[in-house]
């Protein structure tokens, strides 16, 4: 019985040690994400190791699925394998690209809200400059596995980034009388522009 | 003029494109739950996106970069004057509202502005620790009310909206901005229809030259860019009938339906 308490002390101790706080996680990220930004190497290189970190950091396989809305549960497994990797594409470099227009930016985590066990909205501010007014940013954690948060939405100054997005995907299905080749097709252009 | 442009868009969309049938009665009254909008016109409003586009390109654009050139107090001076005047929408619309309070203060903050901060051209109340000044219109005000968005519309040259926001505006020139009624109904040799059209296309102009870089951004990273603007619109405009910009996150992130049913781990 002794050794049956002490080995859940440790598991209970263990997961304490390795639990990362969404806060912490948003500002250890947008610090790596400035790092990058504000390093004197080419706009591309810039972009490959922002690549790297939105790979680490942001759930892209759960934003594609939500982007995609109720058309995923119409896809057979090969057109869901075909889906998530021309996303991951798509996603990487849009995501690098948006930021990548940023010179330097400093963004200062304000506040955290955990909506329920799967999810923490976590507030910041992106500081402003003497072209551009403040900002304010919060960001949907993915708070599921509490030793791998990640990121699933960006909503600036109330606008969310996964639902644009997920209304731009539903707009060209529906341009296209549902047809997944199509959206297929459009990702794919803007992944090779 | 303003009112002639007005009652011509809004004929040719409630007529011509028979919009009461095409809306499935979403401007109804629904005040818990707005619905999503629909794109009725969707054909009629990305030609019109497109007509807009290349006006923002060949003549908006570039009067904003220029703008942007003028010395940033004359910059700061322009935005201030025509926020300023903006409260006079604001205030009455605080009223129908119910937000008394806030009438007070804005017609405070209008008041200093326009005396002290003369014409409005430096925002004193701001400095004199005034809360923050919120936008308010007639748009709104029936959001509140509950009355849903309607068809999805994109007008010539003022860009997004929906039904029930372009009758919001119609409003304006139908009696609702004191500002319209000054300049245009007057009867005075200090204001004409002239300065209101000059003071709205500076409201433009300022709005422009703020969002230059991040809007080109956008539309280079979207593979829809019409349904981006849409979904960017109808967020905003979802944002400002809730108050969210007041800061109330729960309000902001009740909807967790869709999110709930993705796991990936």
């Amino acid at each position: 019985m002794k050794k049956i308490i002490l080995i859940l002390l440790l598991l209970n101790l263990n997961n304490h040690v390795y639990s990362i706080e969404p806060d912490i996680f948003v500002q250890s990220t947008v610090n790596r994400a400035s790092q990058i930004l504000s390093k004197n190497i080419s706009k591309e290189q810039k972009i490959d190791e922002l690549k790297n970190i939105a790979k680490e950091t942001v759930d892209i396989k759960g934003v594609g699925y939500y982007s995609l809305g109720s058309t995923r549960k119409a896809l057979n497994e090969d057109q869901k394998k075909q889906y998530l990797f021309l996303f991951e594409n798509y996603f990487l470099k849009s995501f690098s690209s948006r930021l990548s227009e940023y010179t330097n930016p400093e963004i200062d985590v304000r506040n955290k809200e955990v909506l329920n066990k799967n999810y923490t909205i976590v507030n910041s501010i992106l500081v402003a400059t003497e072209n551009r007014p403040e900002v304010k940013i919060d960001w949907r954690i993915y708070t599921k596995n509490p030793n791998n948060p990640l990121i699933r939405d960006l909503i600036i100054e109330g606008l969310s980034l996964a639902r644009t997005q997920k209304e731009e995907f539903a707009s060209i299905l529906n341009s296209n009388d549902g047809d997944i080749n199509a959206l297929f097709k459009t990702l794919e252009e803007f992944s090779k522009k | 003029m303003f009112k002639k442009l007005a009652i011509i868009i809004i004929s040719v969309f409630l007529f011509a494109f028979n919009a009461n049938a095409g809306s499935d009665n979403e401007l109804t009254i629904n005040k818990d739950q707005p619905k999503k909008i629909k794109d009725c016109f969707e054909k009629l409003n990305r030609a019109t996106f497109a007509f807009n586009q290349s006006l923002d390109k060949t003549v908006i654009k570039p009067i904003a970069k220029g703008y942007r050139k003028l010395p940033d107090p004359v910059q700061k001076a322009t935005s201030n004057a025509v926020n300023n005047l903006s409260n006079l929408i604001t205030i009455p619309n605080n009223v129908l509202q119910g937000d008394i309070k806030l009438a007070f203060i804005n017609t405070g903050r209008l008041v200093v502005n326009t005396t002290i901060g003369i014409l409005g051209t430096i925002d004193v109340a701001n400095k004199m620790g005034f809360p923050k000044y919120i936008k308010e219109d007639y748009g709104q005000t029936l959001g509140t009310w509950g009355v849903g968005p309607g068809c999805y519309l994109v007008l010539p040259v003022l860009g997004p909206s929906n039904l029930r926001d372009t009758a919001g505006s119609f409003v304006n020139v139908m009696g609702g901005d004191p500002w319209y009624n000054a300049s245009v109904h007057g009867n005075n040799e200090f204001l004409s229809e002239q300065i209101y059209i000059t003071s709205k296309a500076l409201s433009g102009i300022s709005f422009r030259s703020n969002n230059i870089e991040s809007l080109d951004n956008f539309e280079k990273n979207s593979i829809d860019f019409y349904a981006s603007v849409k979904s960017l619109y109808t967020q905003d405009r979802e944002n400002k009938i809730k108050n969210n910009q007041r800061g109330n996150i729960e309000v902001l992130y009740k909807n967790e339906e869709d999110w709930e049913e993705i796991d990936s781990q």
